[in-house]
């Protein structure tokens, strides 16, 4: 071998281990088919692009919520990210204003939800919204129909669907009549409906009030009872995630409370294995909220081609980008152009999605202003983690209602100190 | 041939002989400085330097991280605490009451931790002991019995918890079998005794093999003339056990209670997979804890998991050198008898 060829071989060997100039990696999680999705418009970028070298990292959802922070921290990381814990992280994004060709077309299309993706107080463009998630019901319309029980109908409250997939549940011999997602993301539009407010008047969290007393009250008595699955919530500690999205594919519950990002999942999964339908959020005593949220795609300030991360992010903010990605992946978008214009063409033969998707659009208008102004609160992760870890001790029979509240307080409390 | 072998051998060691006449002169003049005891240690420093930087150092930088606090991971960003996350793990109102604590959840962890440490510990020595004993003695396919023992070890931790997770969950093969019979399913990761004895009984199921293959390494170098004089004076077996092969295994013996003390207060994912901590809290240990605070929690909190981390290493000292300890005492008991 020549001295030249080994120059080479080394060259070639260091270019394969190292990020170029150009080089832009986007981490990105998938709930459904979105991955397939990016996959192919990433392919098309690449096309469009080619000096841009577009490398599309797919990870776990738990990589990007325990891991993504440290490298962060540690000025690293991607380039570009799908990320939920959007307004926690805000200080890592980057401000794309001064690379983007046209930050008024952001401003007016993604601005509703710019505020939820940067520094209170700042204005910068940080990133969009790659779809609006909000919490809602699924219910097995063939299980109810079986069963001989009417579906209840809008307006219907939590206790009356309880009350109705617990009838269903004993006809049918299902696990349980119903089950929420351990999250307190899931378990915040129920509180709201019951007259919840999180945010105290100083900014800061308040006190556990009455609304989130009375929900949380009903949810461990549903719990005791048996309507509830208590796997769910009780076979974890902390303040771990666990969806009860399997139960109800499986047929194991006629109702689940979860959110508009299940449906491709439950489509793809279920199939025409039985009917389902979105029921929107049951009320309360104050409304029948929801909560949105949602994945954002979003810039990380330590990229070093900011040039070129701008770019990527302004082919995917496209509106026909954004279009198609929205009807393959049955997403609802979050683009204001894309939603004022209506028309989407749900690519699915499953006769349940497109009348889910059109549930959950409706539901949004009932999204209460407690709700509303969660997503763009920075301590809304403590509250929720607070709230998932207690009171499933309560459901475990390890901790009284009461004791339970006093607990959540005080490590809201802490967290927000020990964040200072 | 012997000549040509030398030959190749001379061919092979030349490099290292040219290598050690060129650290020769260097050496000597080293020596002549630092004196003997100088030269030990520059013999040790390769080794000093790994155990430095890869032990070492993340220990002080753990101890470092458990004097600050703040919401940053970096710890040129953090606030100087002092012990006041000690203060906060430690603090109690009313010790009797572990919902007076500030944080009760780490005081819930290290009270599981501890009696899964009593609990594990006992049963697998004793079941890692009769597991040795019984595959030393003549079997058929014995090597057959030794592989099926072992081969629990060979899983990485989070197949052994998904395993049995498959096994014990609602929908699992147990139920599955339950209901075939005609009797109603259970849900037995639900019901606190049942989930921690099964996370008791799979930590066993998982390390057995490797403990019960340091005590029969043990068995076999006991010499057998000790046991056919024992058996010529009509010594009984449960005599012959406690004399005789309990005090010649005790120094593997005292290896695999060190060991499986340490794995047992470091127990996290066979357990995490199985039970995720639940219900409630009864399967949290100490080291699910410091993973909640410090890397699963949204508003991560790596000054409180690092002190608690401290906390479970100290823990972890106290205990070794008890049993080091005790290991020096029985020597020194074994050399004036």
């Amino acid at each position: 071998m020549t001295k030249h060829t080994m120059v080479l071989a080394l060259a070639a060997s260091l270019m394969a281990s190292t990020a170029l100039a150009g080089d832009v990696r986007m981490m990105w999680y998938s709930d459904g088919v979105e991955g397939e999705v990016m996959k192919d418009l990433v392919a098309r970028f690449k096309a469009e692009n080619p000096g841009i070298n577009l490398i599309l990292d797919e990870v776990a959802y738990k990589v990007v919520q325990e891991q993504l922070q440290i490298q962060l921290e540690a000025g690293q990381g991607p380039d570009i990210a799908r990320v939920t814990n959007i307004k926690t992280l805000a200080p890592h994004w980057l401000d794309l204003t001064p690379h983007l060709a046209d930050p008024a077309y952001w401003r007016t299309n993604f601005g509703a939800h710019a505020d939820w993706m940067r520094v209170d107080g700042s204005d910068a463009i940080t990133g969009f919204m790659t779809q609006l998630t909000l919490t809602g019901g699924f219910a097995n319309a063939t299980l109810f129909e079986q069963a001989g029980v009417a579906l209840p109908g809008k307006g219907a409250t939590w206790d009356d669907w309880v009350n109705a997939s617990a009838e269903v549940a004993k006809s049918q011999g299902t696990a349980a009549a119903f089950a929420i997602d351990r999250s307190g993301h899931r378990m915040t539009g129920p509180n709201v409906s019951y007259g919840a407010n999180y945010i105290g008047a100083d900014g800061k969290p308040a006190p556990v009030d009455a609304g989130t007393k009375a929900f949380a009250e009903k949810l461990v008595g549903w719990v005791a009872g048996g309507q509830m699955l208590k796997d769910t919530w009780v076979a974890a500690s902390g303040s771990t995630y666990r969806a009860a999205a399997d139960d109800f594919i499986n047929a194991q519950i006629p109702f689940y409370y979860s959110g508009s990002w299940q449906i491709a999942n439950l489509s793809t999964k279920i199939g025409d294995g039985f009917d389902w339908v979105a029921t929107g959020s049951p009320c309360g005593t104050a409304g029948c909220s929801g909560l949105a949220g949602g994945a954002a795609l979003v810039a990380v300030k330590y990229t070093a081609n900011p040039t070129e991360v701008a770019k990527v992010m302004e082919f995917f903010a496209r509106e026909e980008i954004v279009k198609e990605f929205s009807e393959r992946t049955l997403f609802l978008p979050a683009h204001a152009g894309v939603a004022a214009k209506g028309g989407l063409n749900w690519q699915t033969a499953d006769k349940n999605v497109g009348a889910a998707l059109d549930v959950f659009v409706a539901a949004s208008a009932d999204i209460l202003p407690a709700a509303a102004a969660l997503p763009a609160w920075k301590w809304a992760s403590p509250v929720y983690g607070a709230l998932v870890n207690r009171i499933s001790q309560v459901m475990a029979g390890e901790l009284k209602l009461d004791e339970a509240f006093a607990k959540i307080d005080s490590d809201i409390a802490e967290q927000v100190a020990a964040a200072k | 041939m012997a000549q040509v072998g030398a030959w190749v051998g001379a061919v092979i060691t030349a490099p290292l002989r040219g290598f050690a006449r060129l650290l020769d002169v260097p050496l000597r003049v080293w020596q002549r400085l630092a004196g003997q005891n100088g030269m030990a240690a520059f013999f040790l420093l390769p080794n000093m330097a790994i155990f430095g930087i890869f032990v070492l150092f993340p220990l002080g930088l753990n101890i470092a991280y458990s004097l600050t606090s703040g919401g940053a991971l970096f710890l040129a960003d953090r606030n100087f605490a002092g012990l006041g996350q000690y203060q906060r793990l430690l603090t109690c109102a009313d010790y009797t009451n572990l919902l007076s604590c500030q944080e009760d959840q780490f005081w819930t962890a290290l009270g599981n931790t501890a009696l899964f440490v009593v609990v594990q510990v006992t049963a697998l020595i004793v079941l890692a002991t009769a597991t040795a004993l019984i595959l030393n003695r003549e079997l058929r396919a014995r090597s057959f019995w030794r592989a099926v023992f072992f081969f629990p070890v060979l899983l990485s931790p989070v197949v052994v918890g998904l395993i049995w997770r498959w096994i014990l969950d609602r929908n699992g093969v147990l139920n599955a079998g339950l209901v075939a019979v005609g009797l109603d399913p259970v849900n037995w990761l639900l019901d606190r005794n049942f989930a921690f004895a099964a996370a008791v009984g799979v930590t066993i199921w998982a390390h057995l093999g490797f403990f019960a293959l340091i005590l029969l390494a043990g068995l076999q170098a006991i010499p057998r003339d000790l046991y056919e004089a024992a058996e010529m004076d009509g010594t009984r077996p449960a005599r012959v056990f406690w004399r005789i092969t309990l005090p010649l295994l005790m120094p593997n013996m005292l290896v695999v209670i060190v060991l499986a003390l340490i794995r047992a207060v470091q127990v996290f994912d066979e357990a995490f997979v199985l039970t995720g901590g639940g219900p409630g809290t009864a399967t949290l240990f100490l080291t699910q804890y410091i993973y909640e605070v410090g890397f699963a929690s949204l508003l991560k909190n790596p000054g409180l998991a690092a002190a608690a981390s401290i906390l479970m290493g100290g823990v972890l000292v106290v205990l070794t050198l008890l049993q080091l300890a005790l290991g020096r005492r029985n020597e020194r008991k074994a050399k004036l008898k």
